[in-house]
């Protein structure tokens, strides 16, 4: 006898979960391979982990101590940073005046974090912006208020950092986007400056631009003409990101259908608010993770000007660790900004997740 | 086969003027000597067999597209290089495309609003009303805050009539406005371009819609390998086609 069955009734899905034993077997114990690998895996764990925690943490000398102490331990100095991070954060700017780079910074780290809603994308934020940035000279440059005036030879530290990271973003992201549409241009003279100016400034190192601008630039200059090196690397950093963010945006461009510039043409909006209203929005949008790769590229490139003997958070750390007393203890010294560079890195790479995530939600799927 | 000429004259001047235009891609001559005059409040409907030009064609009436040679005239302004004239005669010419080319990152009220605020210089909120306006006109209006990608393609593609339409244009050009679309969604769109035939607007229509062409247009043109075969009045057309590449034309579409 046979029972018919209602083809439209709700059937359960199949339970997919399973125990712990079934999960070790199917996914680590699978195959003979498989299980030699994980032994494998298990073995290097069991030689590199237990040095490695006693290193980091147990055998650390995690409190404030003279170094001494650090010699007679085995892992570890902490010390060293308790001792020398005001150094390596802010560098050779004067001792006595390091709350000045400090707010400096909160303004700066304000800023950003206030930009990075979408819900503050308005005018005022252009003003915000203008007005920290006033405050952060003031504050840096002093010279005013009964502040001691302090040259930029001597800012330093995650302040210089994150300075010289910040501005270039600002000034080379509309650069970019000025060099991707040159290089589409209709007319040649616009094109061919766009693609000799990008492939020249990505042909050659950093460094080397580096170099040139605090080197070479001088020769140039009439005599009595003045530019602080902070500047010429700061400009060395714009015109390399610009270069780089050209591309990854004119990537973006090429990937916006032919039909929505026609749509827009056809509307009778001419070329600059086809680009400003139709085009860019959507090219940036499907190109944002190239975008804020090239910004954390650019933020870790900021190292470079130690060369021209800028003192960021590299340099500063190199410099704190110079100490005779704890000059055995740089690769502490290394680790801390490592990590100062990785805490930013990633939050800079969730922001770049999220705003995928808000701004893809309901609307642009092509 | 010579150049037909147009059957029935519109009366007045011509708001659409095209003479001994030539265009080619590369080697390929694309538009051999089309001449046609559309009269305003005329109806045009132009088919022919895929290739045979009359996208291109219709594309060169709001220079999409160049031509090499020959004159265009729009709205009493000649199409030359001269960016100004080209943006002030699209600001007159309605189009619409097969693929609809609706702004995927802005709402459907944005999608209406944008030329009229950024090309007319309307005030938003005035342009908001007659955006709503022409939306309810395209029985849209209670999708305005949507995005495109939530629309079906009949409703995407009566977004983009409503959007040509908000810039109060002389002439709506229709490039294969119904092609793209899933046959039960064809007459929703077809209807509003109908009203708007009846109401009066110049309309160029690429299409392959027979039944709408039967009814709506004043006159037909047939195109074929770039060049305009014959130019004539539905009856006329379907009737007693004159050359043999239109009868060959209707035989492949009728008899399916």
């Amino acid at each position: 006898m046979t029972t018919l069955v209602d083809p439209s009734a709700p059937t359960a899905a199949p339970r997919d979960s399973i125990g712990v034993v079934e999960w070790l077997r199917t996914r680590l114990f699978s195959s003979p391979g498989n299980t030699i690998l994980t032994l494998a895996t298990l073995v290097l764990l069991w030689f590199v982990l237990p040095p490695m925690a006693n290193w980091f943490v147990l055998d650390a000398v995690w409190w404030a101590a003279p170094p001494e102490v650090c010699r007679a331990a085995e892992g570890a100095c902490w010390a060293m940073i308790h001792e020398k991070h005001r150094l390596i954060i802010f560098g050779r700017y004067p001792y006595a005046e390091h709350w000045r780079p400090f707010v400096a910074m909160l303004v700066l780290i304000g800023l950003i974090g206030t930009s990075a809603n979408r819900r503050f994308w308005r005018r005022e934020l252009a003003v915000a912006w203008a007005a920290g940035m006033v405050v952060m000279g003031v504050l840096m440059w002093g010279g005013v208020f009964g502040l001691t005036f302090v040259e930029t030879a001597l800012w330093g530290g995650l302040p210089l950092t994150l300075i010289l990271t910040t501005v270039g973003i600002v000034v080379a992201f509309p650069l970019g986007i000025i060099l991707a549409l040159g290089r589409q241009s209709q007319m040649p003279i616009i094109r061919t400056l766009s693609v000799a100016y990008i492939e020249l400034i990505r042909g050659v190192p950093l460094v080397s631009l580096l170099f040139m601008a605090s080197f070479m630039f001088p020769l140039f200059m009439p005599s009595g003409v003045q530019i602080s090196s902070l500047l010429r690397a700061q400009v060395a950093i714009i015109l390399f990101a610009g270069a780089y963010l050209a591309e990854v945006v004119r990537g973006g461009l090429q990937a916006v259908p032919r039909g929505q510039v026609e749509a827009a043409r056809s509307l009778g909006l001419g070329y600059w608010p086809t680009m400003w209203k139709i085009v860019l929005p959507q090219a940036i949008r499907m190109v944002i993770p190239g975008i804020v790769n090239s910004f954390i590229s650019t933020f870790k490139d900021t190292s470079l000007v130690a060369i021209v003997s800028l003192t960021d958070l590299m340099l500063a750390a190199r410099q704190a660790v110079g100490d005779p007393a704890w000059r055995a203890y740089g690769l502490e010294g290394y680790v801390f900004i490592g990590l100062i560079y990785l805490i930013f890195c990633y939050l800079m790479s969730r922001y770049s997740q999220r705003l995928e995530v808000q701004l893809y939600t309901g609307r642009q799927r092509l | 086969m010579s150049q037909a000429q147009p059957q029935t004259r519109p009366d007045g001047a011509p708001i659409i003027e095209l003479a001994g235009v030539n265009k080619w891609y590369g080697q390929f001559h694309v538009l051999r000597n089309i001449n046609l005059q559309v009269g305003r409040g005329e109806k045009i409907v132009v088919c022919g067999p895929s290739g045979s030009g009359k996208s291109t064609m219709i594309r060169c009436v709001n220079a999409l597209e160049e031509h090499q040679r020959g004159r265009i005239v729009v709205n009493g302004a000649e199409l030359t290089r001269d960016l100004k004239k080209i943006d002030q005669v699209r600001r007159e010419v309605g189009m619409v495309f097969q693929q609809f080319n609706l702004f995927p990152h802005l709402s459907v009220l944005e999608n209406l609003c944008l030329a009229p605020v950024w090309v007319r210089k309307r005030p938003r909120r005035e342009a908001e009303e007659t955006a709503m306006r022409y939306l309810e006109r395209v029985q849209i209006a209670e999708q305005a805050h949507k995005f495109p990608n939530q629309l079906s393609g009949g409703q995407q593609q009566r977004v983009a009539i409503a959007r040509a339409l908000c810039m109060n244009p002389e002439v709506m050009l229709f490039d294969e406005p119904t092609s793209a679309l899933d046959p039960e969604m064809i007459k929703e769109v077809l209807d509003v371009m109908v009203g708007l035939a009846n109401e009066g607007m110049t309309m160029v229509c690429v299409t392959h819609e027979m039944g709408f062409a039967r009814s709506v247009a004043d006159r037909i043109v047939f195109m074929d390998k770039g060049e305009i075969v014959e130019i004539g009045t539905p009856q006329e057309f379907f009737n007693a086609p004159k050359s043999d590449r239109t009868r060959l034309f209707l035989s492949q579409i009728l008899n399916h």
